[in-house]
């Protein structure tokens, strides 16, 4: 990918983005107060141009891909291999066959936990993760080191949620196999640099994933800059359907590994006993794929490069730099993570007095505030931070400030019913 | 809704749990733990001529959960415990008069599930 130009030559207009969005441009009912989307690290909504993709792929262009010799399936498998294309040039991959499309980050770890870590991981190794990891990248990791017996290491997380790159070194320097982080936080918004925790792994012999989940759909994400062999993401949370996922990895480590699933598509030959594999991408996509959900994030992609991902993220930070010092004044408010939008993404994790989290969320929904509760899917960071449970709000291309201040004043409402103010 | 959901008994019973302790020794207890979101529940029982003569609970969650256990201890305290194997969720549910969501349904029912565990000496699933 060109990177794009550091400072947007136009102020972002999150109201037009927002027009683009019918979920959140829908008439509430009667009574009730209109949607305030703060769970993007979720999943995000979806705009008109990827719901009509979707719509005009089964109008026009439903069949299945590869093999079909009739106009429609080689019509669908165009639109596909397009989509294929349009990721490869949104992440900087060297070639779209480095591209795999799968359900989900989950499944793309998965993938290489399968496929690369049962060919590389041996007894004693060891894995180096961290404890701010989402569950889908510690799980995947615990099911193959009791499987191979091997050994699981977590660089610890400093108590404003940044991760320890002494304690890194420390873990490096006993030679890991595999490094495994996330680039974004999903639970605390915490920036890891990427790159450099990637250049000292890489450094140390290891092969290096990144969990691009939080960072791919909000910032520019480029695979060469960041030196990685895998980078995993969901299409879901970047504006595209349900369903779609990307695994990309570096064509010489792809093309050395065995499949994950076994089916259709992914083979050259079958005999009744033994087979050959197909090349990658094809390998790892076995069955027939979400054909209409991966064309659909390829119109998520080319409405957030029409955006550009260096001006998506310039309004996420301008946007945390509003609500940080809005969300601080709130009685009772401590807010987790760096709290530095130099240093954090589009998300914002706190706890309100002794208020639990779910009744927080819940009554931030009656106020039509929708944020997330809970541990995130990353208890062990929690519990880390002596946290059983948080309130969450995260950013997107269409929120606004006046977003913030729906929540900010939700949050006092919260505050009142407990009684606190 | 949430005028409704956290009526001024809820919070009553959240800020001032009734029956807040434990029973050393009980005749029957029991604790379990809310995986959503962490709530955690423990009931301790005394039961003398087939009446649950004593019931302490202890709790860590949502106002919701804890405010449930709460008005859950009162209303099985004095009472058969042939009766007390008999509440249903439907029961627990109009005792509390306020509209639960089917997010929430775990958290009100978290007490009754862990009550009905202990008494009957097994993890119920009381869906």
């Amino acid at each position: 990918m060109t990177p794009q130009p550091a400072i947007a030559t136009t102020p972002f207009d999150a109201a037009a983005v927002r027009a683009d969005f019918p979920i959140l441009t829908q008439e509430p009912a009667p009574g009730e107060p209109s949607l305030v989307f703060l769970d993007s690290a979720a999943s995000s909504q979806k705009p008109a141009a990827v719901i009509e993709a979707l719509d005009d792929y089964y109008r026009a262009a439903n069949a299945n891909i590869h093999r079909g010799v009739y106009r429609l399936s080689e019509l669908s498998t165009g639109r596909y291999e397009q989509a294929r294309h349009l990721v490869a040039d949104f992440v900087g991959a060297a070639s779209p066959r480095e591209c795999v499309f799968v359900r989900n980050t989950t499944e793309a770890i998965n993938l290489v936990a399968h496929a690369w870590g049962r060919k590389h991981i041996a007894a004693g190794d060891l894995i180096v993760l961290t404890v701010m990891d989402h569950h889908s990248n510690l799980v995947p990791w615990q099911l193959l080191a009791e499987e191979k017996g091997a050994e699981l290491a977590h660089v610890t997380v400093t108590p404003d949620g940044r991760l320890d790159l002494d304690h890194l070194d420390a873990l490096l320097r006993r030679e890991p196999k595999l490094v495994a982080f996330p680039h974004v936080s999903n639970s605390l918004g915490t920036l890891n640099d990427a790159a450099e925790i990637t250049r000292r792994a890489k450094a140390a012999g290891a092969t290096v994933l990144i969990d691009g989940a939080q960072s791919v759909p909000h910032l520019p994400a480029d695979v060469q800059a960041l030196g990685c062999d895998f980078l995993a993401f969901s299409g879901h949370k970047m504006l595209g359907p349900m369903g779609s996922g990307v695994l990309w990895g570096k064509k010489a480590v792809l093309d050395a590994l065995p499949p994950f699933m076994g089916g259709g598509s992914m083979i050259r030959t079958v005999e009744l006993t033994r087979s050959t594999w197909a090349d990658v991408p094809a390998r790892f996509e076995a069955g027939t794929p979400a054909v209409a959900d991966a064309i659909g994030l390829g119109a998520a992609i080319e409405y957030l490069s029409a955006l550009g991902m260096d001006a998506v993220r310039a309004h996420e930070r301008d946007l945390l730099a509003y609500a940080l010092p809005r969300l601080a004044e709130i009685p009772g408010m401590t807010l987790l993570g760096p709290s530095d939008p130099v240093h954090q993404s589009g998300v914002v994790s706190f706890t309100l007095g002794d208020i639990h989290p779910h009744d927080v969320a819940a009554i931030l929904d009656a106020e039509g505030v929708a944020v997330r509760a809970g541990h995130h899917c990353t208890q062990p960071l929690l519990r880390h931070l002596g946290l059983v449970a948080t309130t969450r709000a995260s950013f997107y291309v269409y929120n606004t400030e006046a977003d913030v201040d729906r929540l900010v004043s939700a949050l006092h409402a919260a505050n009142r019913v407990f009684g606190l103010t | 809704m949430v005028d409704s959901l956290y009526r001024e008994t809820i919070l009553d019973h959240y800020r001032n749990p009734r029956n807040k302790g434990s029973l050393d020794p009980a005749d029957y207890t029991y604790a379990d733990t809310n995986p959503l979101c962490g709530d955690e529940v423990r009931i301790d029982l005394r039961v003398e001529n087939g009446r649950v003569s004593d019931v302490k609970f202890e709790g860590r969650g949502c106002a919701v959960s804890i405010a449930a256990t709460s008005i859950l201890t009162e209303m099985v305290e004095g009472r058969p415990l042939d009766e007390v194997k008999a509440i249903t969720k439907d029961d627990l549910l109009e005792e509390l008069e306020i509209p639960v969501s089917p997010a929430r349904m775990k958290c009100a029912l978290l007490g009754l599930k862990v009550l009905k565990a202990g008494i009957y000496g097994v993890a119920q699933d009381d869906e």
